[in-house]
């Protein structure tokens, strides 16, 4: 059984829980997502699906990509993914796969790039202590001494410093799903995932089984 | 229309009467003790109302044992059984916290009149 589907994040927003409490979710428009390889023990050396998600013409991609995705269907895909399967059975290419695997109440880990946040200081980077604002203070979200004297003379290696911050795959895990609607293909995860809106993201059942 | 707005309209509730700040309510709220459910009666003032569609709140405030009480609640909430207006306010605030420096006589508040 696939653990796995591609989605598109929506926002958030909040739902009222049957006891009466608001509730956060972020609105995730999963699937459908179509099965664009079977790659199987004997070929690839591992089971596994690949995914493909956000429809376009075949006549909007490259001629490789085109010869790739006429293999399962007459579409091209914007978004292509790989998902682990213990038992390829009852899977065949083109096949789409939708969020009616999931139920309400199971969790799922969300994987997603991060919103970029440019060249950024220590204090939001690494989560710094800043020094004070005023009271003739000049040190307010300085770094601070970055090592010691003439030994080892040289600044240690992944001392934590200033730098590129976002853009990065982040995962969160075990979220809960607070509602399922097949018709509009939405899910609505408790919690806030990593990215933009519209930013594509996998959600996979928490666990191996 | 998109999906956010309309996942809010869904759970927006359409029998909650029209009331403001400076009104005075009879919240009855829903309470759940083990597996007994009872409704509460919670009467105040309103001071505060936030708009929203499915995340608008408002604040009731009143005087327990001659201490003030606020309770926010979430206005399309299902655990709110019904809301009823018991008098209608004339304050010149949508927001009126200087009620809470305000204890006997000078906390009232005018009549509103209603056409």
């Amino acid at each position: 059984m696939c653990n796995g589907i591609l989605g598109k994040k929506i926002g958030m927003t909040n739902v009222f829980s049957p006891d009466g409490r608001l509730v956060p979710v972020t609105v995730v428009q999963a699937g459908p997502c179509y099965v664009t390889q079977i790659k199987s023990e004997k070929n690839e050396g591992y089971n596994a699906l690949q995914l493909g998600f956000g429809e376009k013409p075949l006549s909007k991609v490259n001629r490789p990509s085109a010869g790739h995705f006429s293999k399962s269907g007459s579409t091209a895909f914007t978004t292509l993914k790989e998902f682990h399967v213990e038992n390829l059975e009852g899977y065949e290419l083109g096949q789409p796969l939708r969020i009616d695997m999931f139920k309400v109440g199971e969790k799922v880990s969300v994987s997603g790039i991060s919103k970029g946040r440019g060249f950024a200081g220590t204090v939001k980077r690494h989560g710094f202590s800043r020094g004070p604002e005023t009271h003739g203070c000049r040190n307010h979200r300085k770094p601070g001494s970055v090592g010691c004297s003439a030994w080892p003379a040289r600044i240690v290696k992944g001392k934590k410093m200033p730098g590129h911050m976002g853009v990065d795959r982040k995962t969160v895990k075990n979220l809960e799903i607070i509602d399922i609607r097949p018709e509009q293909n939405l899910l609505l995860i408790k919690g806030p995932v990593p990215g933009p809106k519209t930013g594509i993201l996998e959600i996979v059942r928490t666990g191996r089984k | 229309m998109n999906i956010i707005e309309q996942l809010e309209m869904e759970q927006m509730r359409l029998d909650i009467p029209d009331f403001r700040a400076g009104d005075t309510i009879k919240v009855h709220a829903k309470i759940k003790e083990g597996d007994k459910e009872r409704i509460q009666v919670f009467q105040g003032v309103v001071i505060k109302k936030t708009k929203g569609l499915a995340s608008a709140r408002f604040t009731v405030r009143k005087i327990s044992g001659g201490v003030g009480v606020e309770r926010i609640f979430p206005l399309n909430s299902p655990a709110i059984d019904k809301i009823e207006v018991v008098s209608y306010g004339r304050v010149r605030r949508s927001r009126i916290y200087y009620l809470r420096n305000l204890r006997g006589k000078a906390a009232r508040i005018k009549e509103r009149r209603i056409s």
